[in-house]
């Protein structure tokens, strides 16, 4: 077993893999043997598994409630990340998706036999078509990016039919990375266009470069600024008048429901992360799921299969010649749609409105205590997140990079930093909604409380995190000489 | 409202700090012919014990495999997971947390990324795995993708007609906007196992890649011996799919067969079936290849005190960082899902991973040879399996109610995905299936 170490201030994450745990023939897993053989020819098999773990089931629980300490989670810390919607998951949505009705379905049974799956799935379209505008929705994708390459290929599918599938997508300097390299899986070239001063997108930057090869533009109103998109329909008539579509990157939509539909906005397509806007838990990075909302005329492009309601029963079909196929397998991330679905009807129509309303009013009241102390790179009036840069700090040699890493010293997880990449040393604040007014009050005395230090104790700033399990982490070796995986010491 | 603390009082003061009077004040900015659309035409909000009851009428419509005696796999598959599962990954530390962008506050979800993709290395015998994609599906789409970034001048990918019909539709859906990709169709034989002699005689210097099944969709264990000396001796790549890593506890993995990418699902190991998602893609390869992997890999590094501490790696490869030029557009790696397989691995263990191997490949040949014998039905191919299996059911369509009605589900009828194999049903049988099961299944085929 490796050395131990605690280090100074009692700090050391000090958790053994648990390769480098156990004691060899335990396991915790009790099964008797079963009679008879398998019959399969002796060079097919393997030997034992050489450095699987041997541990009991205690053990091994006490290793990752160990590990889980290690962590910060929405539920022990606020953690304003922007453009992630950290929000309150709640607890009836796990619930209800660990029932055995939804839990212990198999995708290939006979669809009489999944009835309650399916009006599920087809009730969950219709209602993110309404929330967002849209005319029809496909649940397949796993997860926002997946959610990007079906609609660019939806987008595809309709001008092929048309006659040309174009060149190029237009994307904003703004954009979240995953729509020039989903743009790039679909087969198009990626046309960057800047934003203006303020963040925005100015229609006279698109006219520059929208002519008859550009296949869409990609748009994610909110943008990764906060700002909403005022000129979008303006825009929207600007693609469209050559022949090209509006993809909206839906990853804001917390800032919308109730308040603006992305389908009246002259939005052809767009994904929606259920992760974010619908409450389903992060999961430290998945799973997600990214359904697709689209206008009447790219309905025949949708993955299959798709849900219909024949008399009262529901059907799968795959009898749509235009279709771009399919992007997952089964029904995409299933167990996620209930916890969605869960909470759309456990909000209702009043709750979603009161969502938005309160994510724009949580951001306005941040920036509001915050604008004082840090710089505010758009003057233009925020919605659900909003973005401060360390211009101010930088006199102090103090980064944002700096200030992260300070707040986890407060208690506090940091916002997403250094994005947007047109803002320099971005910290992108997304409060959400259900988030009080004390915590935000809270996050804000530490920002001053930071800022300060910057002033008084650069040192301090600039040396932190001096609480957490490890400080920080030499993430320039981890890729000069990758260590992937454990393995046995050699001797 | 349900779940935002804003009382009145606090909207006020709120409010006034912002220097407004009205929530309305907040959203002005927005046109007002869309703000004037924008109400939401659905229900209002529900009770707790409301939404529960209502969501319990939905679950009650459906057949779980509690209830019923379901013979099915094809991708999906019933296995015991042991309560401590679901103990860690409902920790909120684990579940509530996002992507580890900052590892000082994440050593816990990277640290069991880290024993993930070791555990991955191990079960399937390769250099490197990364830390999960979506599904196995998409996984397989992108080990062609990886592939198509390797073999520069070589464009045709030969998919075997074995491989999962949905995996095959996910990876033709992948590639079909790319123009220097063709796929090729690859027949399979009487054992059910991939055509090698069609191989040989398509492979030449434009040949890309091989991508079959391992065991396949109809269960059989791949030749990969043949196979990969026929990829070698064209210079293609060779990439297996599983999409039941189970079976890796027995078989022989893909990197003793000399395999180049070995991708797969990974539901099997600890995740629900929930009507087949979420689940996991796991994706490992040889280390030659790891700059060129797609999706997030964890990498061990220290801290400024010597520290051993983990943080995601080789993230130049990626869509936040290089956009457009990134390896993959992928942004998520499943990691609560990725987690749960972490701990059925760990609490299985060693000895528990490959008894459990062996009570599906024994309790499945038992059932075979029982059917074959007592019910009369007819192994529709020779190779061998490892817990499914396919045989004809002459008579399927009328037979079938009575099955129904006995609340069996034999199997997957695989007409619909191969119009040559009519009356044959894909049956899988696992350690969930328990001999009531298998007795009742037998007694339904023999028409009693």
């Amino acid at each position: 077993m490796r050395e131990r170490s605690a280090g100074a201030n009692g700090r050391g994450s000090d958790a053994p893999l648990i390769f480098e745990s156990g004691s060899p023939g335990r396991s915790g897993f009790f099964w008797p043997e079963e009679k008879g053989a398998a019959e399969l020819p002796p060079e097919l098999l393997r030997d034992e598994i050489s450095g699987f773990p041997e541990m009991g089931e205690f053990e091994v629980l006490r290793h990752f409630t160990g590990l889980s300490h290690l962590n910060f989670g929405i539920e022990s810390q606020f953690y304003p990340l922007g453009s992630c919607t950290m929000k309150y998951n709640p607890k009836v949505n796990e619930v209800v998706a660990r029932l055995p009705g939804f839990a212990l379905l198999h995708p290939l049974a006979p669809p009489e036999l999944i009835q309650g799956a399916l009006e599920l799935l087809f009730q969950l379209e219709r209602m993110l078509a309404e929330i967002s505008g849209m005319d029809d929705v496909t649940l397949q994708p796993a997860a926002g990016a997946q959610g990007e390459l079906t609609g660019l290929m939806l987008i595809r599918a309709c001008l092929a039919e048309r006659g040309n599938p174009r060149r190029k997508i237009i994307v904003p300097d703004t954009a979240h990375g995953t729509n020039p390299a989903s743009s790039t899986l679909c087969g198009y070239e990626v046309i960057q266009i800047n934003s203006n001063k303020q963040g925005i997108i100015e229609p006279a930057a698109v006219e520059q470069v929208m002519d008859e090869s550009v296949a869409a533009l990609m748009i994610t109103n909110p943008n990764t600024l906060g700002v909403f998109e005022k000129n979008i329909q303006a825009i929207a008539d600007l693609v469209h008048r050559r022949g090209g579509l509006l993809y909206l990157d839906g990853a804001n939509l917390n800032a919308l429901m109730g308040i603006a539909k992305p389908g009246d906005m002259g939005v052809d397509v767009l994904h929606i992360n259920l992760h974010k806007t619908f409450s389903t838990p992060h999961g430290g990075g998945g799973p997600g799921a990214g359904p697709v909302g689209v206008k009447a005329f790219l309905r025949h492009y949708l993955p299959v299969p798709r849900i219909q309601k024949r008399d009262e029963a529901y059907e799968l079909r795959e009898d749509f010649p235009k279709t771009v196929g399919r992007v997952r397998s089964f029904f995409g991330n299933f167990g996620v749609l209930v916890r969605a679905y869960t909470y759309i009807i456990s909000l209702g129509a009043d709750g979603l409105e009161e969502t938005s309303r309160m994510a724009l009013l949580n951001a306005n009241y941040l920036k509001k205590k915050l604008e004082e102390t840090f710089h505010l790179p758009s003057t233009e009036p925020c919605m659900h997140e909003c973005v401060f840069t360390d211009r101010h700090q930088q006199k102090q040699g103090v980064s944002t990079l700096d200030i992260a890493k300070r707040l986890l010293d407060y208690g506090f997880h940091p916002p997403t930093i250094y994005f947007p990449l047109v803002v320099s040393g971005a910290l992108m604040i997304e409060p959400t909604e259900t988030e009080s007014r004390e915590t935000l009050d809270a996050f804000a005395d530490a920002m001053i409380s930071i800022a300060r230090e910057a002033k008084e104790n650069p040192a301090l700033v600039k040396g932190a995190p001096h609480t957490t399990p490890v400080g920080r982490l030499d993430e320039a070796r981890a890729a000069r000489r990758p260590v992937l995986r454990w393995e046995p010491r050699k001797d | 409202m349900r779940y935002t603390p804003h009382t009145p009082s606090d909207k006020e003061q709120m409010l006034q700090a912002i220097g407004l009077s009205r929530i309305e004040e907040l959203v002005e900015h927005i046109p007002r012919s869309l703000r004037e659309r924008a109400g939401i035409s659905l229900p209002q909000g529900l009770t707790e014990v409301a939404v529960k009851k209502r969501m319990a009428a939905l679950a009650a419509k459906n057949a779980t495999a509690q209830d019923w005696r379901l013979f099915l796999g094809g991708g999906i598959y019933h296995h015991a997971i042991p309560s401590a599962v679901d103990a860690i990954i409902s920790r909120s530390e684990f579940s509530t947390s996002y992507t580890p962008y900052q590892p000082e506050v994440s050593q816990g979800t990277l640290q069991a990324m880290y024993e993930f993709q070791t555990l991955i290395c191990q079960l399937t015998g390769m250099d490197v795995a990364n830390a999960g994609l979506y599904d196995g599906a998409s996984a397989a789409a992108e080990a062609v993708l990886m592939a198509r970034r390797l073999q520069e001048g070589r464009h045709r990918v030969f998919l075997s007609l074995s491989l999962h019909p949905q995996y095959r539709r996910v990876i033709a859906t992948y590639l079909k906007n790319l123009e220097d990709v063709e796929l090729v169709e690859t027949p399979f034989t009487e054992s059910g196992g991939t055509d090698v002699e069609f191989l040989k005689g398509h492979m030449d210097e434009k040949a890309m890649c091989v991508v079959v099944g391992y065991p396949n969709f109809f269960g059989v264990i791949e030749d990969l011996a043949v196979i990969q000396e026929a990829c070698d001796r064209a210079g293609a790549l060779l990439a297996t799919v599983t999409t039941e890593p189970v079976s890796l506890a027995l078989l022989k993995p893909p990197g003793a067969w000399g395999v180049d990418i070995a991708v797969g699902e990974g539901q099997s190991l600890g995740v629900p079936m929930a009507l087949g998602g979420p689940g996991f893609g796991f994706f490992a390869c040889q280390k030659k290849f790891i700059r060129s992997m797609p999706g997030r890999l964890a990498g061990e590094t220290v801290d400024g005190e010597g520290r051993r501490g983990f943080v995601l790696t080789l993230s130049t490869r990626e869509q936040h960082i290089r956009r457009e030029k990134a390896t993959s557009n992928i942004c998520t790696s499943q990691t609560l899902c990725v987690l749960a397989a972490t701990v059925f691995m760990a609490t299985l263990g060693k000895g528990g991973m490959r008894r459990l191997a062996e009570v599906n490949a024994r309790r499945a040949h038992r059932t075979r040879e029982r059917l074959v014998k007592e019910a009369g039905l007819v192994p529709v191919f020779t190779g061998p399996f490892f817990n499914e299996f396919v045989l004809k059911v002459s008579g399927w369509a009328e037979r079938r109610a009575r099955f129904i009605s006995n609340k069996i589900v034999p199997g997957i009828a695989l007409a619909e995905w191969y119009p040559e194999l009519q009356d044959s049903l894909l049956i899988c049988v696992t350690e969930m299936n328990e001999e009531e099961e298998i007795e009742q299944l037998a007694r339904t085929f023999c028409g009693r």
